[in-house]
C-alpha cells in the first residue's frame, strides 16, 4: 500500500517539467502521448516510491497535481 | 488518506492561459491559498492590471476589478477608502507597476494607502512581445534591446523595493522569488505578512515576486528558473526591505 497518492489532472498539464525537476525521488516523467492541449503531460512512474511531500504540487503553475497521504500515526 | 494539496477554494477551476512554465500560476495560487487561510473570501477584493495577468479576474473566485494600465494602486486606493474593512490587493507586472504606473505606485506608497501590491517582476514586457522593461537586466536581450540592455543608452534597472523603502507611508516591503519550492513557501509567508500588515492598518504594503518568463527570455521553463536564480537574484536581492515597527499578529 502506497503511503501517498498523487493525481495528475492530465488535460491541464502544459508539460513544463517544473514538477519533475523538484521531485526528490525523481519519479515524475513526461508521458509519450499528448493531451488535449498538445503537450506531453507529466505522470508518476512509481506510485509506491512517492512520499507525498507535495513539492511537485507546490511548483506546478497550472494546478495539475493533487496530493493525498496517510496521516502520521502518533505514538 | 488525507488530501494535503488541492486547488484552493478562492481559485476557479478554469485552465490558465499562461505559457508553459510561467510562474504567474504559482503566485495566483499562493494568493488564493492565503485568502482561504485568512478566511476573508467574502471580504477580499483584487485589482487586475494590464499585462499577461489581466485575466486574473477569471481565475480568482473573489471580487475583482480591472484597472487601466498602471492605475491599479489608484483604483485600489478608492476601494479601500470606501470599504476600509476589505482586504484590497493589486496584482501587477513590471510593465504595469514599474513603468506606466510608477506614479500611481510611488504616490500610493507615499500616502500610506492601506493596500497590498503584488508586484510580479519578470524583467520584461511579456504580453506585448518581450520589449525592454525598466526592470530588464543589463545585457539582457529583448525585442527592443537586441544587443542587450546598455547602461549608457537605456539606464540601469529599477529596484522597486529599494525605491519605495525610504517613503514614510510604506509599512511592509519584501522581495521574494518563485524559482524553487523553498522560495515559493517563503513567498507565501511574505504575502501573508503583507496582508496581515494591511489589515492592521500600518500602511502601504508590497511584495515583489521575481518571476520567470520562459517565452520572452527564449529559454525552456527549467532554464528560465536557473536564469532567474543566477542572474536576477544577485541583482535583486531577496528579503524584507521594510517591516512595521510593532510586530503584527496574524
Amino acid at each position: 500500500m502506497a503511503r501517498a497518492q498523487v493525481t495528475f489532472r492530465e488535460d491541464r498539464c502544459k508539460g513544463c517539467k517544473l514538477c519533475a525537476s523538484v521531485c526528490p525521488k525523481q519519479i515524475i516523467k513526461m508521458s509519450d502521448h499528448i493531451n488535449v492541449m498538445g503537450f506531453h503531460p507529466a505522470m508518476i512512474e512509481d506510485q509506491e516510491k512517492c512520499t507525498g511531500c507535495a513539492l511537485c504540487a507546490v511548483m506546478c503553475p497550472d494546478l495539475v497535481i493533487e496530493v493525498a497521504r496517510e496521516e502520521k500515526k502518533v505514538g | 488518506m488525507k488530501t494535503v494539496f488541492t486547488r484552493p477554494e478562492s481559485l476557479t477551476d478554469m485552465p490558465m492561459h499562461y505559457c508553459p512554465g510561467c510562474t504567474h500560476g504559482i503566485v495566483h495560487r499562493l494568493v488564493a491559498e492565503i485568502i482561504d487561510e485568512m478566511d476573508v473570501y467574502e471580504r477580499a477584493l483584487g485589482v487586475a492590471p494590464v499585462g499577461c495577468s489581466v485575466f486574473i479576474y477569471n481565475y480568482m473566485d473573489i471580487d475583482m476589478y480591472q484597472a487601466a494600465h498602471g492605475r491599479a494602486p489608484a483604483v485600489a486606493t478608492g476601494i479601500k477608502r470606501v470599504l476600509p474593512d476589505r482586504l484590497v490587493f493589486t496584482y501587477q507586472g513590471d510593465g504595469d507597476a514599474a513603468a506606466i504606473g510608477t506614479g500611481e505606485l510611488v504616490h500610493a506608497a507615499a500616502r500610506g494607502e492601506k493596500i497590498t501590491v503584488i508586484f510580479i517582476n519578470n524583467a520584461v514586457y511579456a504580453m506585448t512581445g518581450g520589449q525592454m522593461a525598466p526592470t530588464t537586466l543589463l545585457g539582457q536581450k529583448t525585442t527592443t534591446t537586441p544587443f542587450g540592455r546598455d547602461a549608457a543608452a537605456n539606464g540601469m534597472p529599477v529596484k522597486v523595493c529599494e525605491m519605495l523603502a525610504p517613503l514614510d507611508g510604506s509599512a511592509y516591503l519584501a522581495r521574494v522569488a518563485v524559482n524553487n519550492p523553498k522560495n515559493v513557501l517563503a513567498a507565501k509567508k511574505a504575502i501573508r505578512k503583507a496582508f496581515d500588515v494591511q489589515m492592521s492598518g500600518a500602511g502601504f504594503t508590497m511584495v515583489e515576486v521575481l518571476s520567470a518568463c520562459p517565452t520572452n527570455w527564449g529559454l525552456s521553463p527549467l532554464e528560465a528558473l536557473k536564469w532567474l536564480e543566477e542572474k536576477m537574484i544577485p541583482y535583486y536581492p531577496l528579503g524584507e526591505y521594510k517591516t512595521p515597527a510593532t510586530e503584527v499578529q496574524p
